[in-house]
């Protein structure tokens, strides 16, 4: 008993400081279109810990100044993949976004992403990302029907490892200059998705998604500006996975490592 | 009776067209390459070689032309300089101007670098050093005495 209550006493001193906060400004492009012509800033100051995300901020502010607020989050740890949006111009996750990473002495600019239609505050309809998403066949495509499993050499899932990571935010595609001008454009997340099955040793369609990238909508749109490599939340290297798109196709075939396994 | 449908994209259902914008961006990877050597190349000869800038006259430029290796050189740069400047263009015409402005810049894009290609060319092909040799031309000397 008496070891516990030390240890308690330890971990909770009594006089520590409290943890200092600060009040922080955000501008927030708010946009309904029961009201709205066109969108308007609104500012809202907000009191943050150095440790609150830009998540907590709108939290902040949706439950305690203004609950017509809206914006997508779910699983609010940087995987679902709800809440990309603009912050200070630049396309990030809301939940991973600290506020000591801002300069807090001016105002942080939050806008929803550009490029897909606005319908209401931060939110924009994703259905034209989703659609091109769809369009690049994003799943396995193998005929054969193995016992157990299909095996790959560890070189081999190296191989599309990056792009496996993409958690389909929109960050990327809804950063890319060409995008903005141009909707028909897959964009960089669809190539990513295409990019992970191409490369995957096991699947059988790579043509089928070189040919469709091969497109005058497709590869070659991208001008290597890397704002997609800049934007992703999971450290992608888009704009390389873009580029070994193309050089596939040049190529007419996906340059997948051999297996090195002992037998197949 | 069944009818058979050819899998969507499967190659024999589908003509194959040129696919311009891969050979497009294909001839901006290799012209690109090309052009580096022959535009600073050209630079440095014409600009920081022997006398530098204050040698350029019209004896300098029928100097060069004199030499095969200069006509060749200069012809590759017109071509694909201008073709890639153009190409370049067109891709940002397609970026950012839609419908009728669109189709009115691209013409005027391929027919400016149509001119200035066959404009080139008929300089560098058809270019006599003793233009206005008669009158007291730069090479006036050079050219009677060769008769």
């Amino acid at each position: 008993m008496a070891e516990s209550a030390v240890l308690e006493g330890a971990s909770a001193p009594a006089d520590e400081a409290p943890i200092e906060s600060f009040t922080v400004t955000l501008i927030i492009r708010r946009f309904d279109s029961e009201f709205d012509d066109e969108p308007r800033w609104v500012d809202y100051d907000v009191e943050l810990f150095a440790t609150d995300r830009i998540l907590d901020a709108l939290h902040k502010i949706k439950w305690e100044q203004d609950g017509s607020l809206s914006f997508r989050r779910s699983c609010a740890h940087g995987v679902c993949g709800s809440d990309a949006m603009r912050i200070n111009g630049r396309n990030r996750l809301a939940c991973k976004t600290l506020i000591k990473d801002l300069d807090i002495s001016k105002p942080i600019y939050v806008e929803a992403i550009k490029g897909l239609p606005l319908e209401k505050d931060l939110i924009v309809d994703m259905e034209p990302f989703f659609a091109s998403y769809r369009e690049v066949q994003p799943f396995l495509q193998a005929s054969g029907k193995p016992e157990k499993e299909r095996i790959q050499s560890v070189a081999q899932r190296e191989r599309f490892d990056d792009t496996t990571k993409c958690i389909l935010c929109a960050a990327c595609t809804s950063s890319c200059p060409v995008f903005w001008t141009d909707g028909q454009y897959f964009g960089p997340a669809a190539i990513v998705n295409a990019h992970r099955f191409i490369f995957d040793s096991r699947d059988e369609a790579a043509q089928v998604r070189l040919d469709i990238l091969n497109d005058k909508e497709g590869v070659w749109r991208c001008r290597t500006t890397f704002n997609c490599s800049e934007a992703c939340p999971r450290g992608i290297e888009v704009t390389k996975a873009i580029a070994e798109v193309k050089a596939a196709v040049l190529r007419g075939k996906p340059d997948v490592p051999k297996s090195d396994l002992v037998s197949a | 009776m069944t009818a058979t449908i050819p899998a969507p994209r499967s190659s024999s259902s589908r003509p194959r067209k040129v696919n311009w914008e891969k050979w497009g961006w294909l001839y901006m990877r290799i012209s690109g390459v090309l052009l580096l050597v022959l535009v600073f190349g050209h630079l440095f000869v014409n600009l920081v070689a022997g006398d530098g800038v204050h040698a350029i006259d019209f004896a300098f430029v029928a100097g060069k032309w004199a030499d095969p290796f200069w006509v060749v050189w200069d012809t590759l740069m017109l071509w694909l300089a201008l073709i890639h400047g153009a190409n370049g263009m067109r891709t940002l015409t397609n970026d950012y101007a839609r419908g009728r402005l669109r189709k009115v810049l691209l013409g005027a894009i391929l027919v400016s670098t149509i001119v200035l290609i066959l404009l080139g060319s008929l300089v560098i092909f058809t270019f006599d050093p003793c233009i206005g040799a008669a009158q007291g031309g730069d090479l006036a000397q050079f050219c009677t005495a060769k008769g």
